[in-house]
């Protein structure tokens, strides 16, 4: 078998035990938390039969482990469970709000990953002259701003003082793409933002490092234009750490978006994980972490993978 | 008799309508349906509204969890939901009145143990079904089922029986009470087809609007209820509410026009908010407040002095200034304030350091710090509040140390289970309900500990007691004894404050709860 093949598979196999290990953590996790489900869902309006009652309802009196290998067994077949607070079918709700989620974070990216890498370049190919601090500065300071500062910011110039987009980017169904679109106009472009910098220093490091190289210097000595000294031999080179970095951001515009969906009330896993969390309602709290787990074990696999097949070394191996 | 028990529920009404507005001139059977069913004051019924348009409405205090079942809506924004799509039998207005709506009669037997209910007839469900009596003694049987979930199991508990007798509804009591109607008017018992036995959630009344679509913590719609049985409500031709639990992003979505109205308006930015060109921000006085609460039965709670220290010590009005920016009243360490039917004042208690220094020296405290344990989540401004209390504690040598402690399990660890925290009230309608659910020794809510055999008796002896005079008396008394003896500190009553655009006309202010007690959307319109 191809070596790269091997590599891959243990890679994959490697995920999937990763998976399995994020379950047991997030059953662990949700067990020591301070009180239960049922006297979260009533809160202060808890009277101790109503409690009996909504803990014999739930089966929160069954042990631990009965639960946990049945919400597993569950899993396998494609079976989510129902939500304990509200009795909705997990898959289907998770399911809608990760299409959001999906949407927000590939709207963001589109812009996000080719402007990064873009500025990147230009920031490398101008460095330490002004393109190079412009950007520099720039983007540290969207980077620096705490991402609902950002939000609040935008908000209250454009759609509050000019009324240009939305301050509300509540999707729901039965909107067209037009709409979908102009909807998360706001906290796409605050993700846009809050990525960029991260994404473009580390294209700018990685290039600066190659352009040290000495095939670089003999690209220059042939008298080859600096741009395509970048983009056909730093780049290509240069791949492996910035394909990284732009995975955890994407990886980021998934998970970790929990703030931004707040402030423009956007519909996604977040404040799903939130609300849920916060309820002590098990089933949809890991099904949701494993969900966030697998979107980021997946993201570095995919980085892993274009590492290894980007370099010859590790794609032909002695 | 009968009449004093109509002329008790006639002076229920704090607004001083006299008994005969109340009776309407109805018969002997007690309180009839002479009065009209709307809610809306008589002089914003006198303009004609405008038909037409949608209402968007941003709320906080939903999550993703929430239900749609009535017996567990418990925060705003399914309690507003609740509103759109259901009905009470029985409505409390924004005066104090007994409204009756559902059912369209209802008088008590002599000694108040017997209450019957006529239900309106040609009344439909949104599914096109006949409403009935049925109904409604399924609504109430499933809400008071000892196995039930809902939050109005505790206000039910004095029932004994609950009968269809043609089109009327006979419940019987345990004990007589003057207050069942306002007791059965409450949010939760909105009646549903069969009473909700087949599906709790289906969502499907007799209200003004039907619940087009539902996406727990962020969107309901709502269209307009064509064969609606009440013509004066219900404006509009859809209603949607949009769920925004960021203080921030509801102010700029009212302020951005994205919505017509919202709730919850932090008190610490109403003030600019009214400036800004557009808004309009109301504020209520209601019976909900903030409070810390003290378990009696435990050290160094169960010494009286230093309750008493404690009273003394914090300063109400600061915390009227600082905590709710004025939006809110002084507590007097009783549940109870103006907002109340036969509400007899007593005299304020302020802060008075000699006082507190006296009581704690005579308490015999060993100086170990007493630790009040809050969050966030207690009520806004708690970690604040909780701090200011502190500094008012330190001035009279008394050695208070605040403990914050985590929102996320706050209502089950530490509310009514740590012998000194923070928490809050929504305030009941009537003094008997808020006494009952929690300052009875055997009530479950019962979150100072407080037990007390005398006052227990008065509660029950207030709860019957048909006579006007003797009755406010009663309750004069109970204040006393929670106000000396009691774990309460209640430093504030806060108000409801909302804020609506330009665009909406026909508001009015209600005590009984925010956004107009739910109706918001029956009674105001596209200006």
């Amino acid at each position: 078998m191809h070596p790269v093949l091997i590599l891959v598979a243990r890679r994959v196999a490697l995920g999937v035990l990763l998976l399995w290990a994020a379950s047991v953590l997030l059953f662990a996790g949700t067990m020591i938390l301070p009180g239960d489900v049922a006297q979260s869902i009533l809160g202060q309006s808890a009277t101790p039969v109503a409690l009996a009652n909504l803990r014999a309802e739930l089966g929160l009196n069954d042990p631990p482990l009965t639960r946990y290998l049945n919400w597993l067994g569950g899993v396998l077949q494609g079976d989510l469970g129902t939500a304990l607070t509200n009795g909705q079918d997990i898959a289907e709700a998770l399911g809608r709000r990760l299409g959001n989620t999906l949407f927000l974070a590939a709207t963001a990216a589109v812009i996000a990953v080719p402007l990064a890498i873009g500025l990147g370049l230009l920031a490398a190919r101008y460095r330490d002259r002004w393109p190079d601090k412009v950007i520099s500065t720039f983007t540290l300071a969207t980077v620096s701003i705490p991402e609902f500062l950002l939000g609040y910011i935008a908000i209250f110039f454009l759609s509050v003082n000019f009324r240009i987009f939305p301050s509300l980017a509540a999707v729901h169904e039965g909107m067209s793409l037009g709409e979908r679109l102009y909807a998360v106009s706001l906290p796409a472009l605050v993700l846009v933002l809050v990525v960029l910098g991260h994404m473009m220093r580390m294209t700018r490091a990685a290039i600066l490092n190659v352009m040290e190289s000495a095939y670089v210097e003999t690209a220059e000595l042939k008298g080859l234009r600096p741009f395509a000294v970048v983009a056909r031999h730093a780049f290509p080179n240069a791949v492996a750490p910035v394909v990284n970095v732009v995975m955890l951001n994407l990886a980021y515009l998934v998970v970790g978006v929990v703030v931004v969906e707040v402030v423009f009330v956007y519909p996604g896993m977040g404040q799903y994980l939130v609300d849920h969390v916060s309820k002590r309602d098990v089933p949809v709290v890991q099904a949701c972490g494993l969900i966030f787990a697998a979107v980021y074990i997946g993201l570095n696999l995919v980085a892993d993978i274009v590492s290894i097949v980007s370099n010859p070394r590790l794609r032909h191996p002695k | 008799m009968n009449d004093d028990l109509s002329r008790l529920l006639a002076s229920l009404d704090r607004s001083g309508l006299t008994r005969r507005t109340l009776l309407g001139g109805a018969g002997a059977a007690g309180i009839s349906a002479a009065l009209g069913v709307s809610l809306a004051p008589a002089s914003l019924r006198a303009a004609t509204p405008k038909r037409g348009g949608v209402l968007k409405m941003g709320l906080g205090g939903g999550e993703t969890t929430d239900t749609l079942d009535p017996g567990l809506s418990d925060s705003p924004v399914p309690y507003s939901v609740l509103s759109q799509w259901g009905d009470t039998i029985i409505d409390v207005s924004p005066t104090g009145e007994l409204v009756p709506r559902i059912a369209e009669s209802f008088s008590p037997n002599e000694d108040g143990t017997v209450w019957t209910f006529t239900i309106r007839e040609g009344v439909r469900f949104h599914d096109g079904s006949e409403m009935t009596a049925a109904d409604v003694v399924a609504t109430f049987k499933r809400h008071s089922d000892e196995n039930s979930k809902s939050g109005a199991l505790g206000i039910l508990q004095g029932i004994a029986g609950i009968e269809q007798n043609g089109r009327d509804v006979v419940v019987t009591l345990k004990s007589g009470s003057a207050d069942l109607p306002y007791l059965l008017g409450d949010y939760h018992l909105v009646i549903q087809p069969n009473g909700g036995f087949d599906d709790p959630n289906a969502a499907i009344g007799t209200g003004p609007y039907k619940l087009v679509s539902a996406e727990a913590g962020v969107r309901y719609a709502f269209e307009k209820n064509q064969d609606d049985w009440d013509k004066e409500r219900g404006f509009y031709d859809a209603v949607e509410i949009l769920v925004i639990n960021d203080g921030t992003a509801r102010t700029s979505a009212l302020q951005a026009g994205q919505v017509h109205m919202i709730n919850r308006v932090d008190p610490k930015i109403a003030r600019l908010m009214a400036r800004a060109p557009g808004v309009n921000v109301t504020s209520v006085a209601g019976r909900g407040h903030y409070v810390f609460i003290m378990h009696v039965d435990k050290p160094p709670f169960d010494n009286r002095e230093l309750r008493l220290a404690l009273k003394w010590a914090i300063n109400r009005q600061e915390m009227v200034d600082k905590i709710l920016d004025g939006f809110g009243t002084v507590g007097n360490d009783i549940p109870i304030n103006a907002a109340y039917p036969l509400f007899t004042p007593l005299p304020q208690r302020e802060q008075d350091i000699e006082k507190a220094k006296a009581h704690y020296a005579a308490s015999g405290h060993d100086g170990s710090p007493i630790e009040l344990l809050v969050a966030d989540t207690a009520f806004p401004g708690a970690v604040d509040a909780a701090s200011l209390f502190q500094q008012s504690c330190e001035a009279a040598g008394i050695p208070l140390k605040v403990t914050r402690v985590p929102d996320d399990g706050y209502w089950s660890d530490v509310w009514n289970v740590k012998p000194f925290c923070a928490s809050y009230w929504g305030g009941r309608p009537v003094q008997d309900q808020m006494y009952t659910t929690a300052y009875l020794s055997t009530a479950d809510w019962n979150d100072t500990k407080f037990r007390n055999e005398a006052f227990d008796a008065l509660i029950v002896e207030a709860r019957a007691e048909t006579d006007i005079a003797r009755r406010t008396e009663l309750y004069h008394e109970l204040a006393k004894i929670l106000h000396e003896e009691g774990g309460l500190i209640c430093p504030m009553f806060n108000d409801f404050v909302d804020a609506h655009a330009d665009a909406i006309a026909g508001w009015y202010d209600d005590p009984n709860g925010e956004m107009m007690t739910g109706r918001a959307s029956w009674y105001t319109w596209m200006a």
